[in-house]
C-alpha cells in the first residue's frame, strides 16, 4: 500500500499550517474565551482557497482530491477545533450537499459565492427531538400551488446564523406515506419570510464557531427549492454524513496530534525531581501510545480517503475513522493534560481548550454509539 | 520586465542537525525542506510588485538534484511565473554563482534577487559572485526594494541608520529581513496551478571544485544554568570573575 503524499498534497499540508499557526494560532484563545465566530478569519479562509477545495473550478473550486481536503481540516484542527468546525462543516455539510444533488442551475446560483469565504452555508437535521433518530424529524414541507411550506425547527447547526450565513439545506417530512414518514430536502436562504436563524451561546467546546437554532415558520420558498427528488432526503442525509464523518475524523485526528505535540514539548521543558519528566518511563510510554493512537488513526482515515477518491465503497472505513479518531481525540488530549499536570487545567495552556474540544467528537455528525451500529451492521452483512 | 529569483532549498529551521562520513557531510535523514526564509521575503516582495500592476516575469531558480523541485513547485505555487533547475548538487558558493551567472547571461532577465544568506551553510556570498561574474551592481542584505523609472531603489540598514541606494539594471540584490512584510503563503488555487507551470531542468557548465568541506563540528552543549539568589551579589560578582570570567 502506498502511504506516500503526493507533492501537492505535502504542499497543502506545509500551506495550511503556517496558515494556522500564522494567522489562527494567535487570536483562538481569545476567540474561545470570548466565545467569537471570526469573520475575519473565515474570509482568510476563503482567500486560501480552503472552502470547496474538492469542486471543479467552474464552480470556484480547485479540484483537489479528497485527501487534500481532509489534510487541511486536519492542520485546522491541529491548532483549532472552531475553525477547523467552520471549514468542515461549510465544506461537508453545506457545500456537499448542493454539489452532489443540486441540479446544474442550484450549483451555479449557490455555489461560487460559497467558495469565497463571504458566506457561509448550512445542513439542517438535527431536531429537539431527533438527534441520533433522525427519523424523529418533526418539520414538515408541505408542496403546495408550486411552493414548500416548511414548519418546525433546527438545533445545533454549525455555520447557521453568523451574518455570513446565508443559507440551509434543511431536511423536512414531505409527506406521511402508509405511515412512513418521507423525507425531501429543502433549499433555505436568509431573509426568507418566516425562516428565522439564532445563535447558540454557551457552549462548551468549539466555542469560536457559529452554532445555530434554526426557526421555520410558515416559512415559503419556491418549489424549485427541492434539492434531488422528492423522498430522497434520507439518502442525501446519509451520504452526506459518510463524507461528513471523514471531516470530524480529520478534526479528532488533529487535535490529537496537536495534544500529542504540546505533550511533548511540556515534558522535555518540565523538570521534577532534577530531570525533565520525559526522561521517567511513566511520561514517555504515555507518549509513545499517544504517538501510536494518532499514526493508527491516521492511516484509517488517509485509507478511506484514499478509497473514496478511487470511487470505492467508503462508508464502513469512514465510521471507523470518525469513530477511531473521535475516541483517540478523547484519550490523547485527556493524557496530554496529565502530562501538564495542574498547568493543564489553566486557560494559559492550549491543551484545556484542547481538552474541552474534542468532546464534541465523538457525540457531532453521528455518535460513536451510531458509528458502532453503522460498523456493525456492515461488518455482519458483509 | 523579468526577474531572476534564487530559491534556495534549505532544511526546517526545526530540524535535528547531524553529520554524515566522518562528519564532513550533513545528514539528510527526516529532514523536511523549505524555502530559505530570506528568498521567500524575496519572492513575495517580487509578487507584491507584480500585483501592484508592474509588468514582471518571475523566474525562480535553484541549482540542485530532483528533490529540491518540490521546493521550486512552492516557489511557483507562490505566484512564480516559472522556474529553473541546475541540475547537480551544488558544491559551494562559487559554484553556484557561477551557474545563476551563466543562466542570466543566456535569458535577457533585467535583474537577480537572492537571499541575503541561506540558513544552512550561512555564507551569504552567492549575490556578491553572481554581480562579479556579470560584472553588474551588488546591492546586499536589501531591506527595502522598489522598481522605480528606469532604476531600483533600495534601503540598507547600517550602522546607527539606515543607507538609501539607487542602482540601474541589471543589477543583483539579496533579500534582508525586511524586503517583504511576511512571506507569502500561497493559496489552494496557487498550488493547482504550480502543476501546469514550466519547470525546466538544465544541465550545469563545467567548474572546477574551488572548496570543500573538510568538517563539520556541532556547537558545544550550552552549560545548565547556574541561579543565584537575589541577596547574594557577591556570589554572582565572584561567578562572573572567577567562572564565566567576564569581570
Amino acid at each position: 500500500m502506498n502511504f506516500e503524499l503526493s507533492e501537492e498534497q505535502i504542499l497543502i499540508r506545509q500551506t495550511v499550517r503556517d496558515f494556522a499557526e500564522r494567522e489562527v494560532k494567535p487570536l483562538a484563545q481569545d476567540l474561545d474565551e470570548k466565545g467569537l465566530f471570526s469573520i475575519e478569519l473565515t474570509k482568510k479562509m476563503g482567500e486560501l482557497g480552503l472552502f470547496g477545495m474538492y469542486l471543479p473550478e467552474k464552480y470556484g473550486g480547485q479540484g483537489l482530491d479528497t485527501l487534500s481536503y481532509i489534510i487541511a481540516v486536519e492542520e485546522l484542527a491541529r491548532i483549532d477545533g472552531s475553525q477547523a468546525a467552520t471549514l468542515a462543516a461549510h465544506n461537508s455539510l453545506g457545500i456537499g450537499p448542493l454539489y452532489y444533488y443540486g441540479t446544474e442551475e442550484q450549483k451555479m446560483k449557490y455555489l461560487p459565492q460559497l467558495t469565497t469565504g463571504n458566506a457561509l452555508w448550512a445542513f439542517g437535521l438535527t431536531e429537539p427531538d431527533a438527534g441520533s433518530d433522525s427519523r424523529g424529524t418533526k418539520t414538515t414541507g408541505k408542496l403546495k400551488d408550486g411552493t414548500w411550506e416548511i414548519n418546525g425547527s433546527k438545533i445545533f447547526i454549525t455555520n447557521g446564523a453568523s451574518d455570513i450565513a446565508v443559507g440551509v439545506t434543511t431536511q423536512v417530512v414531505s409527506a406521511v406515506i402508509d405511515g412512513k414518514k418521507q423525507f425531501s430536502t429543502i433549499i433555505v436562504e436568509k431573509g426568507t419570510g418566516g425562516f428565522s436563524q439564532v445563535q447558540m451561546h454557551g457552549k462548551m467546546m468549539w466555542r469560536a464557531s457559529d452554532t445555530a437554532e434554526l426557526y421555520f415558520d410558515n416559512c415559503v420558498v419556491p418549489e424549485e427549492n427541492l434539492l434531488g427528488k422528492v423522498g430522497e432526503g434520507s439518502k442525501i442525509m446519509l451520504s452526506t454524513l459518510d463524507n461528513g464523518r471523514l471531516s470530524i475524523a480529520a478534526m479528532g485526528l488533529g487535535l490529537a496530534q496537536g495534544a500529542l505535540e504540546m505533550a511533548v514539548q511540556y515534558s522535555k521543558e518540565r523538570k521534577q525531581f532534577g530531570k525533565t519528566i520525559n526522561s521517567f518511563q511513566a511520561i514517555s510510554f504515555r507518549i509513545a501510545d499517544m504517538a501510536t493512537k494518532v499514526e493508527l488513526g491516521r492511516n484509517l482515515l488517509y485509507k478511506a480517503c484514499k478509497l473514496k477518491d478511487a470511487h470505492k465503497d467508503f462508508g464502513k472505513q469512514a465510521a471507523m475513522a470518525k469513530l477511531y479518531c473521535s475516541e483517540i481525540a478523547k484519550e490523547v488530549a485527556d493524557d496530554a493534560v496529565q502530562i501538564h499536570g495542574g498547568y493543564g487545567l489553566m486557560k494559559d495552556y492550549p491543551i484545556e481548550r484542547f481538552y474541552r474540544d474534542q468532546r464534541l467528537l465523538q457525540i457531532g455528525e453521528g455518535t460513536s454509539e451510531i458509528q458502532r451500529l453503522v460498523i456493525a451492521r456492515k461488518v455482519i452483512n458483509e | 520586465m523579468k526577474a531572476l529569483i534564487c530559491i534556495g532549498h534549505v532544511p526546517d529551521t526545526t530540524s535535528k542537525i547531524r553529520f554524515t562520513d566522518n562528519d564532513t557531510k550533513f545528514d539528510t535523514t527526516d529532514i523536511q525542506y523549505i524555502i530559505g526564509p530570506y528568498e521567500e521575503l524575496g519572492l513575495t516582495r517580487l509578487l507584491d510588485i507584480k500585483d501592484a500592476g508592474t509588468d514582471l516575469h518571475i523566474t525562480a531558480i535553484n541549482v540542485g538534484l530532483k528533490e529540491t523541485e518540490a521546493t521550486l513547485r512552492k516557489a511557483l505555487a507562490m505566484g512564480a511565473d516559472e522556474a529553473v533547475r541546475i541540475d547537480i548538487d551544488p558544491t559551494d558558493a562559487f559554484f553556484v554563482a557561477k551557474q545563476i551567472a551563466e543562466v542570466f547571461k543566456n535569458g535577457e532577465y533585467d535583474f537577480i534577487v537572492t537571499g541575503k544568506e541561506s540558513i544552512d551553510y550561512n555564507g551569504g556570498q552567492v549575490d556578491g559572485m553572481i554581480a562579479e561574474f556579470l560584472n553588474i551592481p551588488s546591492v546586499t542584505g536589501a531591506t527595502k526594494f522598489d522598481l522605480l523609472e528606469g532604476k531600483a531603489g533600495f534601503e540598507r540598514e547600517i550602522d546607527g541608520g539606515k543607507e538609501v541606494v539607487e542602482s540601474v539594471f541589471p543589477f543583483v540584490t539579496s533579500a534582508g529581513k525586511d524586503f517583504a512584510k511576511e512571506p507569502r503563503i500561497p493559496g489552494m488555487r496557487g498550488i493547482m496551478a504550480a502543476r501546469r507551470k514550466k519547470l525546466e531542468v538544465i544541465t550545469p557548465v563545467e567548474q572546477n571544485l574551488k572548496t570543500e568541506v573538510s568538517k563539520h563540528y556541532l556547537p558545544a552543549a550550552k552549560p545548565a544554568c547556574k541561579m543565584v539568589s537575589p541577596d547574594n551579589v557577591e556570589e554572582l560578582v565572584r561567578l562572573l570573575h572567577e567562572e564565566a570570567k567576564i569581570i
